[in-house]
């Protein structure tokens, strides 16, 4: 770093970047019509829309402080980074403010901080840094996978007291991603879904009637057609009624009459889909399928094992988060509360997600030094 | 791996997978987008234009409130309620311009409950008049094509079929307030919630979890079809200890006095009945109390929204002399044999103490002195006692603290100490107010229910109960979701004998010759009881007769009593205010009558009754060769 290597600007990776760019200002646009009742609102007094640019511009500035450092520093200190990560997640329950009906969110002063955001990223690190120095390498056994259940387990359960099962369930999605590309063996894979099969109606078997109904509702609040059923109705009326090219910018409809308490953040797609119609849903789920591939692409082309496992578990983050939510609000997944990532208002989420795209373009960039 | 070239084909293959499943799960995506935008767009336009997907709430029945035999005391009926859905109304002050017009001027301001909704969703109800008569909701229907947006919807309304009685006690509901929605969760504008007794104390069980239904609406609001729903929980039966017969007796027995009636179990602690008078009508608040009526209520100089039983707090006049009897014999300042000489009065200082008994009542032992009320005895008792002793042996019995019974703003009475004194007053204790607390005068202040505890302790062996009035709160389904038990909250902790004495003393209040409680004698069953009266306002040396008084000063006449004095199984406690007579004259007939109907004695014409056990009285008290039960 004493000495920028020019091959480094060489590499780049402006499309991720640009890809990035794009869908967040789309966000931040569609927050706007969200949120603002009519529209003669001008765009710097909607509370929302400024502090979703700070993050943004906040989520830049760590991005670009991520790529300029050799992520294979990170790499040995891969571990303090998780230890970090972990150590919020242990504050939240002591120190967190609630909201919703969960403690999630560490207060301070000027914004909140949700370390569960932060640990999707901390996990695929630390995870990228076990399977590196795992002597198994595309032969991976159940035995030599224990370490990452290990490692998933820890902030899993943090977060699951919080509770916010939706993002631990991400969580355990990205570790068993991160695994199938490691190499875990497909018997293995095949053992795993044995015993969890098996264990899940002995489990079940002991809970009360109550707690059984409370699971359901937890697992699938659409079932509540008072709650999340409603909204889910609710949105899928928004997007259907979007029809082709949509109602408009700013003149969505369904949106501006509160039926969804979560437009802004879980249910941002909704609004979007009305105002921008198929179209514009196609060209944002193309947005999003570029990044993807891109980031396969760079996990599939990087120098060592912890650039590769990297770059695909952050891919694999966005990946699993805007199917779920696109899903979720198609009604075709059940409610969880994961956000649209670069999309959905929120800081924790939106710079976590930025600096993961950093790490990406990072890989991309060194993958032709030494 | 230094070289990409060496990458192995499993990792490869894996990428190449992974990359397979993002391309087919987007483009299963892409189908659903289809199939909801481009398939189904048409329909789901149509559904967005009018908010065609509303969410109704189905509220949840209010428990109802039942005695201990299953008697309904609260119960629930339907009421046509006229709401109006802003969002379908299109022009909401035509539309209530054109209600008020129909429905006439005294159908109120209208456009009220519209101001104080405009911050909700334009497609929420609002209720605009509750419990619509038959005239008007013929009108509301026949019309109802010239009013877009307006419905008329049958709701639950809380009804109160015995009116006043156990008014108290039942409490009421109304409208939840500003205050109520912040500081407890899920309640919502217009939603009832209970305000006082045991509406209140037990709304979370009497209240439920309302349901709801997705409703598919037409362009004018009127439902379609319901697309799903949540059937509402209805709240739990709350089972009260209360009997209602027993009940309407003793406010039949204070009617047209103002005052109090308890009647408790005590062998559990049950209360059987709990009267105060005057009363109010629940359902005048059920139904939204007006202006000028709640003025009317509060300001009656006869204070009927005053709970007497729990919140009205009394001198307990002789009656506090079962509490002297029982620290004079426990602390061994007298013996059941001691005998004390009343000649009418008792010299102290410069004052001089009297008898209520001008006369005197002769050498008296504490039998006697119980039996005829001689308050020179118990003045005796109270200097040897102490004050600090007598307050300590009250509030043995519960007295100078709530009972928590599970009424709000429970009273717990005065009972007066040289530290309270000092504390209240600064000032310190003189010897001469301790006479007056031995007789139950001056500080010592006691609310009837406890009374009522206070004699069941002596009554079941010195066991005291905390006071309860319910039973259990069951599902509709029966399955119980809360039952209460006794709870014990003390023990007297006397010698047996000491328990005995005073029970047989308080048996010849009742029974004996010229007892003074002679009233409440019952030939079937042996009752025992105390008489007291308690001054208002203390008197000049020159007797006054009662009608030459004025009102306020007038004596409160108290009577305890349990029944029957072997093995009691019910206690009662009667409060007149202002009577202007003594206990025994007017509270002890008014016991004596509960006493009758709860053991099923004399069902017919309780007045005829009255009289002809008034000669009984006297007939038997001379024939019985003793007053001592053969304990």
């Amino acid at each position: 770093m004493r000495q920028f290597d020019r091959r480094l600007a060489y590499h780049f990776d402006w499309l991720l970047l640009g890809l990035t760019l794009v869908v967040t200002a789309s966000g931040v646009a569609t927050i706007y019509s969200a949120t603002t009742g009519s529209a003669d609102g001008r765009l710097l007094a909607n509370p929302l829309v400024v502090r979703q640019m700070a993050y943004a511009a906040a989520g830049l500035v760590g991005l670009l402080a991520v790529v300029l450092f050799d992520y294979r520093h990170l790499e040995r200190h891969a571990y303090v980074v998780y230890a970090l990560v972990v150590l919020l997640l242990v504050l939240v329950p002591l120190i967190g403010t609630m909201g919703g009906g969960a403690r999630r969110w560490l207060n301070l002063g000027v914004v909140s901080l949700q370390p569960s955001e932060l640990a999707k990223v901390g996990v695929v690190i630390a995870l990228a840094r076990y399977f590196h120095h795992s002597p198994a390498t595309g032969d991976c056994s159940l035995r030599d996978a224990l370490p990452a259940f290990v490692l998933l387990g820890i902030p899993g359960g943090l977060i699951l007291i919080q509770p916010d099962l939706g993002t631990v369930g991400l969580i355990a999605l990205v570790c068993f991603s991160v695994l199938f590309f490691a190499g875990l063996r497909l018997r293995a894979f095949a053992i795993l879904g044995a015993i969890g099969g098996a264990a899940i109606p002995i489990l079940w078997s002991y809970l009360r009637p109550y707690q059984q109904q409370r699971v359901m509702t937890f697992l699938s609040p659409e079932r509540d057609p008072l709650g999340a059923g409603y909204h889910v109705i609710q949105s899928k009326i928004a997007i259907g009624s979007g029809e082709f090219w949509g109602k408009g910018f700013l003149d969505g409809t369904q949106n501006k009459l509160h039926f969804l308490p979560e437009q802004h953040t879980d249910f941002i797609f909704s609004v979007f889909a009305e105002e921008w119609g198929f179209v514009g849903a196609m060209v944002l789920l193309a947005a999003y399928a570029m990044m993807i591939i891109r980031g396969f692409q760079v996990a599939g082309r990087a120098k060592d094992r912890f650039g590769a496992i990297l770059a695909f578990g952050v891919t694999a983050i966005v990946f699993w988060q805007v199917i779920i939510n696109i899903g979720m609000t198609a009604g075709v997944l059940p409610v969880v509360g994961l956000p649209l990532p670069f999309f959905s208002y929120g800081g924790s989420s939106l710079t976590a997600t930025m600096i993961g795209m950093g790490l990406i373009i990072n890989v991309n960039m060194r993958r032709f030094l030494f | 791996m230094t070289n990409r070239h060496e990458m192995p084909t499993e990792f490869r293959r894996r990428l190449a997978a992974a990359v397979t499943i993002v391309l087919v799960v987007f483009g299963l995506t892409t189908v659903r987008l289809w199939r909801l935008q481009i398939s189904e767009g048409d329909r789901y336009r149509s559904l967005s234009e009018h908010n065609r997907i509303r969410l109704k709430r189905v509220r949840a029945t209010r428990g109802v409130i039942l005695d201990r035999d299953g008697e309904v005391l609260v119960d629930n009926r339907p009421s046509f309620d006229l709401v109006l859905v802003p969002e379908d109304a299109k022009d909401v002050p035509r539309t209530i311009e054109a209600l008020t017009r129909l429905l006439g001027p005294e159908a109120g301001d209208l456009s009220a409950a519209v101001a104080d909704a405009r911050n909700r969703p334009p497609f929420e109800e609002i209720v605009l008049l509750r419990d619509l008569d038959w005239e008007r909701t013929v009108k509301i229907e026949t019309h109802q094509f010239e009013l877009p947006g307006v419905s008329v919807q049958v709701g639950p309304r809380r009804t109160y079929p015995f009116g006043e009685m156990a008014a108290h006690l039942l409490g009421y509901v109304g409208q939840v307030n500003q205050r109520e929605l912040e500081s407890r969760s899920g309640y919502r504008p217009g939603d009832l919630i209970g305000k006082t007794g045991a509406e209140r104390q037990w709304e979370d069980y009497l209240r439920g979890i309302d349901g709801g239904q997705q409703v598919e609406v037409d362009a004018l609001g009127r439902k379609l079809r319901v697309l799903s729903e949540v059937p509402e929980t209805s709240g739990h039966n709350l089972v009260l200890t209360l009997d209602r017969d027993l009940q309407i007796v003793a406010e039949e027995a204070l009617a047209g006095r103002e005052g109090s009636v308890v009647a408790m179990d005590p062998r559990t602690g049950e209360i059987l009945a709990m009267a105060s008078r005057p009363a109010f009508d629940p359902n005048v608040f059920a139904r939204g109390i007006r202006h000028d009526e709640w003025r009317a209520l509060s300001e009656d100089q006869r204070h009927p929204l005053r709970s007497r039983a729990i919140q009205g707090t009394y001198p307990p006049g002789s009656t506090f002399k079962i509490v002297m009897a029982a620290a004079a014999l426990e602390e061994g300042v007298i013996t059941p044999f001691t005998r004390i000489g009343c000649g009418g009065g008792l010299r102290f200082g410069k004052r001089t103490f009297h008898c209520w008994r001008r006369g005197g009542h002769g050498s008296v032992d504490l039998h006697d002195a119980l039996v005829h009320s001689c308050d020179v005895f118990f003045y005796q008792v109270g200097q040897r006692l102490g004050i600090d002793t007598i307050s300590e042996y009250a509030k043995r019995f519960g007295l100078g603290v709530p009972t928590n019974v599970g009424i709000q703003h429970e009273s717990g009475g005065t009972v007066p100490s040289r530290d309270w004194k000092e504390q209240r007053f600064g000032e310190p204790w003189y010897p001469g107010e301790t006479l007056s607390v031995a007789i139950g005068q001056g500080y010592m202040t006691s609310t009837p229910l406890q009374m009522a505890n206070l004699t069941a302790a002596i009554a079941n062996g010195g066991t005291l109960f905390r006071p309860r009035m319910v039973k259990r709160a069951e599902a509709t389904d029966g399955t119980v979701a809360f039952s209460d038990e006794s709870v014990v909250v003390g023990d007297l902790g006397f010698k047996k004998s000491t328990i005995l004495q005073i029970r047989d003393a308080l048996f010849g209040v009742v029974n004996a010759r010229r007892g003074t409680g002679a009233r409440a004698k019952i030939d079937e069953i042996d009752v025992g009881g105390k008489t007291g009266t308690s001054q208002v306002r203390r008197l000049s040396k020159k007797r006054v007769k009662p009608e030459n008084i004025p009102r306020r000063y007038r004596d409160h006449a108290w009577f305890v009593a349990f029944a029957p004095v072997g093995a009691p199984e019910v206690v009662v406690a009667v409060l007149v205010e202002h009577a202007g007579e003594g206990g025994g004259k007017v509270a002890a007939p008014i016991a004596r009558t509960v006493l009758a109907k709860y053991f099923g004695i004399e069902d017919e014409d309780a007045a005829m009754d009255r009289v002809a056990s008034f000669r009984h009285d006297h007939d038997h008290a001379t024939v019985r060769p003793t007053t001592r039960l053969p304990f």
